[in-house]
């Protein structure tokens, strides 16, 4: 899908905060200078070729119940098996393979606090790999997006 | 691709207990707001709740810090951000809260967080989230970050996505609902 300027511009005053009024679409169009009808029609185009996942609400997990990164060093010949291993575990939501000895990075999630340890136990010993805990700390930029720079891109 | 590593218990958002309705609708939009001209009604319509009922919910989980933002969520990797680094750091202590800050400013960073270090295994108490086109990219942003920390740095790495093995959407407490207030 070619993006042209008004998709862009769409984007970039869009993928952050979106208004949460009676007619958000209507209040879109006037800050792009377009009707509303074409701001929707924008947004189903960019939402079925999936340059944009998703126009909607964004959570906040924390109040969703517990969660917490983590890591294993898995050995290059197991790591398909321990993959499938995590992405069965209850409460596993991503999993990500990276180039590093820790090689597998997952997100656990559960209702509180105790059932998460618990999940993280269970899992730890069934793949019989010391498991890195990640909670954040804190957090200074929470998955707020970043600023595209669209020359760059192909 | 966003790439969430979810915050977990810490940093407490004002008391807001979800109640049974509000439920209803965080479900119902999880995979979009309805494209209508106005998508509270349409919401509405599916779920039987008058359309004012549900913007005035949606405005006050808003303010609550219960819903972080609506928006319209690009997925990065179909953009062309082929190159998923997340880079880690390794700060002095003291430093970590004004340095997260600045990293988490900058335009590139999508996510900042301090973590804690599990020593002798993992010395990196700061991570970063950058995307880039290609892997030169990643790392002349990773070195503008190194430039910015300065000797408060004693180490880093940077660890790319090599696959996205799984990825779902957020799950919900299943107890603990509030009454539903009007």
């Amino acid at each position: 899908m070619r993006l042209d300027s008004t998709d862009k511009q769409l984007i970039n005053l869009y993928q952050r905060d979106l208004p949460v009024c009676e007619r958000p679409y209507l209040e879109m169009s006037r800050q792009l200078g377009i009707s509303e009808g074409e701001v929707i029609d924008r947004l189903q185009a960019l939402q079925s070729d999936q340059v944009v996942s998703r126009v909607g609400p964004v959570f906040e997990h924390r109040r969703a119940g517990a969660s917490m990164l983590a890591a294993v060093a898995a050995p290059e010949e197991q790591m398909d098996l321990v993959a499938a291993r995590i992405n069965r575990a209850p409460g596993v939501n991503h999993n990500y393979a990276r180039e590093h000895t820790y090689n597998l990075w997952f997100v656990m999630t559960a209702p509180d606090e105790d059932t998460l340890d618990e999940r993280l136990d269970e899992l730890e010993h069934q793949l019989r790999l010391p498991m890195l805990r990640l909670p954040m700390v804190e957090g200074y930029h929470i998955d707020l997006g970043f600023d595209i720079d669209w020359e760059a891109l192909p | 691709m966003s790439v969430s590593t979810f915050p977990s218990e810490q940093t407490a958002v004002t008391s807001y207990q979800l109640c049974a309705t509000d439920r209803q609708l965080i479900l119902a939009t999880q995979a979009g707001l309805p494209l209508t001209t106005n998508p509270w009604a349409t919401l509405g319509e599916q779920l039987g709740i008058p359309a004012e009922d549900v913007l005035a919910r949606f405005q006050r989980m808003q303010d609550a810090g219960v819903l972080r933002r609506v928006a319209a969520v690009p997925d990065h990797y179909k953009l062309g951000y082929r190159f998923n680094g997340m880079t880690v750091w390794d700060i002095h202590d003291e430093a970590v809260p004004e340095m997260g800050q600045r990293v988490g400013e900058l335009p590139f960073v999508s996510h900042c967080y301090r973590r804690p270090r599990h020593l002798p295994w993992w010395a990196y108490n700061l991570f970063a989230m950058v995307h880039g086109t290609s892997r030169q990219e990643v790392e002349d942003k990773a070195s503008q970050i190194r430039d910015l920390l300065a000797e408060t740095c004693s180490g880093h790495t940077i660890l790319y996505s090599s696959a996205i093995l799984k990825k779902t959407g957020l799950r919900l407490k299943k107890q603990g609902d509030a009454p539903c207030s009007e």
